[in-house]
């Protein structure tokens, strides 16, 4: 029996449906590989042993009982922290709420538990999602499987490393600035964010309301339109949920596999590129495109002027909805209190719980963000940057008008060394560069691996029109299919 | 939404290295977000903070009044829900998670401002 | 030293203006299904959403959208083709999120008015918006002397009420009331209130805070080009408050001026056994609410059908029934105002519908069923005697069944006991005795007892009779009618006047 934690979903459903392995005996593989390898990535915060032999258990006993099956059931998942999770610890990276249990489920918690998909813990994330390293985890940075040194990515490093590391197959993510693509770029797997509204945000612990978007990992295309399918589709719970059919991301990542391109109109944006990227980034985002000419893309150069701008109205939309989000975290109802010695008042205890609660990038943003609210300030700043986040989306409507996709490098740099940019905020945030456009539009985008730079990931990003995420599945399995698979992860060759 | 100002224009006049922010603004901050700063980190997030505003200030360059503001990037109306009651949340779960608990209410400290 | 109000008046111009916050009667919350009713054990109506646990995100309840369109279209206002939930942040530990979801520069009903009439004078008060809102937990204070925040050594909260839907009414300021200011506060507050019960969409009842005020009051200083620094008065919870409320800020106000100082711009709380205001406790810095469009939450944009079916189904409104109601009834304007005023014109209405006439329906009502309220410090549609029950005493009495006095009596039994009319009168024995044959024995029985004084007015002394009378009004414990005693006893001892 070949190692069951290197198969893909696809893979797994399939040996599992066909009766080839039990639930349990792949829930207990991959469990297996969490013991041996985890003390290094860490890339989980909660391992539900339990739960997940429970979850394992029930598809077997479906599949005893002849009940039909979803596609992904008894495949194994690893769960971001920021994701609600009933009854299991949910604490968003942050201190401020440890050992939080919460009495319900997010709606993709749900919807993942009926697609018998077997949940294997909760992994580990910058606090509150904000971060591109995990290093702003109030629980230690999670480790890149290709060099234990360095950084996973951000947010949803836990999640990327996870799955990089054959600890889970599929993990979900959350992207508000790019935390699903330049994690999935750094650690060489596949990241999707969807469209905004095509996965509910019910039960996402919220950082950026307008921004944050679940999204699938897998290491491959189709396996991560698979976990896009589970999870996306209209939730009454959420009330910027989009009704309506879900894209046909899976067909489309069916499609893409048979590597013809031929047709498909595919912009090179023009302002995310050049200076201040990686020269081996920019090797490799160059190689990529010209993979696409070969499988047939007609490749065009399309500009879009104000791209350029996303990353300050990114720094100011959202840490204003964050210094929001996060006022109730306050001692009140749940999680830490400090100071409470019966002298102090309220407003103080509020005040030391917060402040011993949050690390420094949280109080940071939630610093900027009240800033930029403050009467006065709120036109020169929040104001002004959704007024960017229109023309933003105006580029991408005239860019659309001529291309089918964009295409960009998914991050600027591959992964860096844990404890390089910790310390300069700025340094950090222009990890985003890429990803942000997309954010800010709310349209879709997927990273996939475009190769190595000096032994290291990179990714490729494909963006598409609001509502169109099929055509980013369909370009990455294209790409995918005519590009040589990246070798294995570093670490697991040093544990084998 | 408020009245716009420029940027620059500091409400307190103390001006950080590049005028935007002060240590007194930061503490200012950190009062309306309820947090209580150490000494240390006023300086340190006076400084961050001024680079930070200073960069992202740019958004001032490009937008011009016509420009409409986007808060939702798929925009939608009227989305409700029935007027239908759904079952609560069991009391021991509501306040299982709470610091403290006194006659099935929340127990906070006293409270020193009066309702807004 | 406390100046008199007349004095006042004659001084200073007050300009007032009223904010008026109602709890929509609707069965769930406004942004989760969590039931509204009030009174419930602590924190047994919360979840997720009302109790502002990670992740949860609020769904617009549509009934309470539809409540505040009437209520707009009610008080004439334009309702906004498009508007928006805004994030009004501050901290305070009975809201849950540390923001209130309300509106802002974008509310769901603007610019519309109030008609009041008051001493025959029409005042049009100017509304200014109609927003949506959420309502907060409730908290209470323990330790300390008074069970006030002040001084308390702990609190407690409970989020039953948090997220019950909410709706603020804010007026233009309204000059040009004089003297008789808080007789309009008090009557918008009080025609607010008979639209709001109209419509159906809230029981605004102000003892359980489903329809709270808070009380605007400034004072022009003679010539003054400016109007003068407004106060805000909180914790106005009933109708006679708002008026006392207004009367004695003015009170307050134009002391300060008198003695050469300002008045600051400020939140003052009514104390209802005292009827003065006192100073909140003023926050350590100027409130900045940071607010920005709630992201959660989608635009509501009410096309022009909706409005228009919201339009249509509007019930028959208190002004234009008053209307109705003088010309079917036949009643004076005064009488009508009058009526308006003590919040009984449904009241008689409904008791002439019942089959009284309208002139005793009117007596009854205004005459001794309010001054039972009155007493009671409630309003008299909250006594617990129904309009039908007054008219069946008014045809009663009509009929000779009962006197007034033993109407009265019935009344009591009524509210007392919450019993029907006529069990009431069974019960209690109450009804006038009118039966001949059992009059005709009580006066022989009398006669009998008093041979005396039966052979004086046999004799010719006929005034004599009323101690006879009043021995068988006596017997027949006061049920009887005396001149028709009278009668028999004249009748039996063959005197004829």
């Amino acid at each position: 029996m070949t190692d069951l934690t290197r198969r893909t979903a696809a893979e797994t459903a399939a040996a599992v449906a066909s009766g080839e392995v039990s639930a349990v005996e792949v829930a207990q593989a991959h469990l297996d590989r969490i013991a041996e390898v985890d003390g290094q990535v860490h890339a989980f915060l909660h391992v539900d042993t339990d739960g997940a032999l429970a979850a394992a258990k029930a598809v077997d006993e479906k599949i005893a009982a002849g009940e039909e099956l979803s596609p992904l059931a008894g495949v194994p998942l690893a769960m971001k922290d920021v994701v609600v999770t009933k009854g299991l610890p949910t604490t968003a990276g942050s201190k401020i709420h440890e050992g939080w249990r919460p009495p319900y489920d997010a709606t993709i918690t749900r919807r993942i538990k009926d697609a018998g998909i077997v949940m294997l813990g909760k992994t580990n994330m910058d606090e509150f999602a904000m971060g591109s390293s995990t290093e702003n985890s109030a629980y230690g940075p999670s480790h890149n499987p290709w060099d234990l040194g360095r950084i996973p990515g951000g947010s949803s490093g836990g999640s990327s490393a996870a799955v990089a590391a054959f600890e889970a197959p599929l993990s979900i993510g959350t992207d508000t600035g790019g935390s699903v693509r330049q994690p999935a770029a750094v650690t060489g797997i596949v990241g999707h964010k969807p469209t905004y509204g095509a996965v509910s945000r019910n039960g996402l612990i919220a950082f950026s309301s307008s921004l944050d978007q679940a999204g699938p990992f897998g290491r491959t295309v189709l396996d991560a339109a698979l976990l896009h399918e589970v999870i996306a589709g209209h939730d009454p719970a959420d009330s910027t949920s989009i009704r309506g059919p879900v894209a046909p991301v899976v067909a489309a990542a069916r499609e893409g596999a048979r590597g013809d391109l031929t047709g498909v109109r595919i912009g090179v944006v023009r302002e995310l590129g050049g200076e201040g990227y990686q020269p081996g980034v920019l090797a490799s985002f160059e190689a990529a495109v010209e993979t696409l000419r070969g499988l047939g893309a007609d490749i065009r150069e399309v500009s879009c002027p104000h791209f350029g701008y996303a990353l300050a109205a990114y720094y100011l939309i959202a840490p204003s909805e964050a210094s929001s989000n996060l006022a109730r975290f306050d001692g009140v109802r749940y999680g830490l209190r400090v100071g409470d010695d019966g002298v102090n008042s309220l407003e103080d205890v509020m005040s030391l719980t917060r402040e011993a609660g949050f690390g420094a990038e949280v109080k940071r943003r939630i610093m900027i963000g009240t800033y930029a609210l403050s009467s006065g300030y709120y036109e020169a700043y929040y104001g002004q940057a959704q007024k960017v986040r229109t023309l933003i989306s105006r580029d991408f409507a005239a860019a659309f008008e001529q291309v089918d996709v964009l295409v960009s490098p998914s991050s600027p740099f591959v992964a860096f060394g844990i404890g390089e940019r910790i310390d300069d905020p700025m340094a950090m945030y222009i990890n985003d560069l890429c990803t942000l456009p997309a954010s800010l539009a709310g349209t879709p985008a997927i990273s996939v691996p475009s190769g190595l730079s000096e032994g290291l990931p990179v990714g490729l990003q494909i963006m598409a029109p609001a509502l169109a995420d099929e055509r980013c599945y369909r370009v990455g399995a294209a790409f995918e299919a005519a590009v040589e698979p990246l070798v294995v992860p570093r670490l697991v060759g040093v544990t084998r | 939404m408020p009245d716009a100002t420029e940027p620059a224009a500091d409400a307190t006049g103390a001006a950080g290295p590049s005028g935007r922010i002060s240590r007194d603004d930061v503490a200012h901050l950190a009062r309306l977000a309820r947090l209580a700063v150490t000494d240390e980190e006023l300086d340190v997030f006076a400084g961050q903070l001024d680079v930070i505003l200073g960069a992202v200030a740019r958004v001032g360059e490009v937008a011009a009044a016509d420009i409409p503001p986007t808060t939702h990037a798929v925009a939608m109306t009227n989305v409700f829900r029935p007027d239908e009651v759904r079952p609560s949340l069991p009391r021991d779960e509501v306040l299982a998670e709470a610091p403290a608990v006194e006659d099935h209410k929340f127990r906070v400290p006293r409270i020193l401002m009066d309702e807004a | 030293m406390t100046l008199a109000y007349d004095d006042v008046v004659t001084r200073y111009e007050p300009v007032i203006g009223l904010e008026t916050h109602v709890e929509l009667g609707t069965v769930s919350k406004m942004f989760c299904g969590c039931s509204t009713e009030f009174g419930a054990e602590p924190n047994t109506h919360t979840c997720p959403v009302c109790l502002g646990l990670p992740g949860a995100l609020p769904v617009v309840n549509e009934v309470a959208i539809e409540s505040t369109i009437r209520i707009g279209l009610a008080l004439n206002c334009s309702i906004a083709p498009w508007s928006r939930f805004a994030r009004k942040n501050y901290f305070y530990p009975d809201m849950p999120k540390n923001y209130q979801i309300s509106q802002y520069d974008e509310p769901i009903c603007v610019d519309g008015y109030l008609d009041v009439d008051v001493e025959g004078t029409t005042y049009r008060v100017g509304i200014e918006r109609v927003h949506m809102e959420e309502d907060t937990g409730k908290n209470t204070h323990v330790g300390g002397a008074t069970g006030r925040i002040h001084g308390a050594e702990y609190s407690l909260v409970d989020f039953n009420r948090a997220g019950i839907p909410l709706i603020e009414i804010v007026t233009k300021p309204v000059p040009g009331t004089g003297a008789l200011a808080p007789d309009v506060a008090k009557a918008y507050v009080t025609e607010l209130r008979n639209i709001l019960r109209t419509l159906g969409v809230s029981d605004v009842r102000m003892e359980q805070g489903s329809l709270r005020c808070d009380v605007n009051t400034s004072l022009n200083a003679p010539g003054a080009t400016e109007w003068g620094t407004r106060t805000e008065t909180k914790n106005v919870n009933s109708l006679r408050s708002v008026e006392r409320a207004v009367r004695s800020e003015m009170i307050r106000q134009a002391a300060v001026l008198d003695a050469g100082e300002r008045v600051f711009q400020e939140t003052r709380h009514f104390n209802e056994s005292t009827g003065d205001t006192r100073p909140g406790r003023s926050k350590e810095e100027a409130t900045d609410y940071r607010y920005f469009p709630e992201p959660d939450l989608v635009p509501v944009a009410p096309d022009a059908a909706w409005i228009e079916r919201l339009r249509t189904g509007l019930p028959e409104l208190p002004a234009a029934r008053r209307v109705r109601l003088r010309d079917s009834l036949g009643v004076s304007a005064e009488d009508m105002q009058q009526m308006t005023n003590a919040g009984v014109v449904d009241l008689v209405a409904a008791t002439v519908e019942a089959g009284a006439a309208v002139g005793e329906a009117r007596n009854w009502w205004l005459g001794y069923l309010v001054q039972e309220a009155n007493s009671r410090e409630i309003e008299a549609a909250e006594l617990p005697i129904a309009p039908e029950q007054v008219a069946r005493l008014v045809v009663l009495v009509a009929d000779g069944t009962l006197s007034v006095a033993l109407a009265r009596q019935v009344v009591d039994g009524v509210l007392q006991t919450g019993a029907d009319v006529d069990a009431v009168i069974a019960e209690r024995g109450l009804q006038r005795v009118s039966d001949t044959a059992a009059l005709e024995k009580a006066a022989d029985e009398a006669i009998a007892a008093n041979p005396d004084v039966a052979d004086k007015v046999r004799g010719g002394k006929v005034p004599a009779v009323g101690a006879l009378v009043g021995a068988v009004m006596k017997a027949t414990r006061g049920q009887a009618d005396a001149a028709a005693v009278r009668a028999i006893l004249l009748d039996r001892l063959g005197v004829s006047e």
